[in-house]
C-alpha cells in the first residue's frame, strides 16, 4: 500500500507520520508538497499535525486553499481514505470534509501529554483491528482541540456512529476529568458519514514504538493496512 | 481616478459558543476590581481596502467573509462600509 503525507508550510508532524508509515510499518510513503497537485497514487492520505500557515486566522483555515487540497478533496469525495491528525483534523473541518469545528481548549493552555482514547466505532478503515471499548494510550499536543458542533448535529453524529474515539480514563470511563480540552461529549475523533475520512486530535503516529512510551497508535496503521489490503484483494 | 474605500468586517463567536478567551479576560477584570461587567466576549475585525469603483464589491465582501474570514459553524460576521 502507498501512503501520501501532505506537507504544508508549518506542518511539523509530517516526518513523524512519514516515519511511522515508512519505517515502522514498512510501507511505500511519499511526501506531498502543498503546491503539488499529484497524490502519487496514494491509497491513504495523511494530513499531519503542526501549525500550517502559522495557524493564522483560525487553525487550518488557510490550508484549504493549497493546490494539493483540491486533489485531496476530490480523492476524499470519491471514497479515498484520508486521515487528519491534530492540525490535519482542523484542516478537514475548515474545508468542510468533516462537520463541526475545533476551538480553543477550555482551559486556554496548550496541552501536551498522553491521554486515553476509547474506541467507539471499530467498523472503520482506521479502527478495524480494535474492539469496541478498547482503550488506547496516545499523546495529544494542541491548543485548539476542543471539538464543537450544534447539539442537533452532535446527536446526528452519534446516531450515525460517526464518533470514532472519545477521551476516557485508563479504565475506559468517559469522565470530565479525562477530557483534556473541553470537547463536547469527550469527542476525540470523528469520521464522515461514509466512513472514509477520519479526523482525530491525538497523534497515533507518535505512539508506534516502545521507546515512545506506547505502541497503541499502531492499531490505526494496522487497521489501514488491513483495510487497503482487503480492498485490493476484492479488486 | 477612483477613491479608496474601506470595509470593516467584525467576526464574532455565535451565542452559546464557549469563548475561553473572553471568560479569562472577564476574570482579569474582576481581579482588577471592575465588578460592573457581567461578561466579556472576544472577536476579530478586519479592514478590507478597495477601489470605490470595484464591481459587485458587496457580493465579493460577503463571499470572502463566509469563505475565509469567518467559520460559519462557530462565527457570525457583520460588515461596515465607509
Amino acid at each position: 500500500m502507498k501512503y501520501g503525507v501532505v506537507t504544508f508550510p508549518g506542518s511539523n508532524c509530517d516526518y513523524d507520520a512519514y516515519s511511522a508509515a515508512k519505517h515502522v510499518m514498512g510501507e511505500e510513503t511519499n511526501f506531498l508538497w502543498h503546491k503539488s497537485t499529484d497524490l502519487m497514487g496514494s491509497d491513504v492520505i495523511i494530513l499531519p499535525g503542526g501549525f500550517s500557515y502559522g495557524d493564522y486566522l483560525r487553525a487550518g483555515a488557510i490550508s484549504k486553499f493549497s493546490p494539493i487540497m483540491d486533489e485531496v478533496m476530490k480523492f476524499a469525495k470519491n471514497g479515498g481514505i484520508v486521515i487528519g491528525i491534530c492540525n490535519g483534523f482542523q484542516v478537514l473541518t475548515e474545508c468542510g470534509l468533516l462537520p463541526g469545528a475545533l476551538i480553543r481548549n477550555k482551559h486556554l493552555r496548550f496541552s501536551c501529554k498522553f491521554v486515553n482514547l476509547k474506541v467507539i466505532n471499530n467498523q472503520t478503515p482506521f479502527t478495524n483491528v480494535c474492539k469496541t471499548g478498547d482503550v488506547l494510550k496516545i499523546p495529544i499536543a494542541h491548543g485548539e482541540g476542543n471539538y464543537y458542533h450544534f447539539n442537533d448535529d452532535i446527536k446526528k453524529l452519534e446516531d450515525n456512529n460517526q464518533i470514532v474515539f472519545r477521551y476516557c480514563d485508563e479504565n475506559g470511563n468517559m469522565t470530565d476529568s479525562a477530557n483534556p480540552n473541553g470537547s463536547i461529549n469527550n469527542i476525540a475523533g470523528i469520521c464522515n458519514a461514509e466512513g472514509n475520512i477520519l479526523g482525530m486530535m491525538p497523534h497515533p503516529e507518535r505512539a508506534v514504538e516502545d521507546i515512545l512510551g506506547s505502541i497503541d497508535g499502531l492499531k490505526v496503521f494496522e487497521s489501514l493496512k488491513n483495510y487497503v489490503m482487503t480492498e485490493k484483494v476484492a479488486g | 481616478m477612483s477613491d479608496r474605500k474601506k470595509a470593516v468586517v467584525y467576526v464574532r463567536l455565535k451565542d452559546g459558543v464557549l469563548d475561553p478567551q473572553g471568560v479569562t479576560i472577564h476574570k482579569a477584570l474582576k481581579q482588577m476590581g471592575y465588578d460592573d461587567f457581567m461578561s466579556v466576549r472576544s472577536g476579530k475585525f478586519f479592514e478590507l481596502e478597495f477601489e470605490s469603483n470595484s464591481a459587485d464589491i458587496d457580493v465579493k465582501i460577503n463571499e470572502v467573509c463566509s469563505k475565509l474570514l469567518a467559520n460559519p459553524v462557530i462565527e457570525n460576521f457583520t460588515v461596515e462600509k465607509n
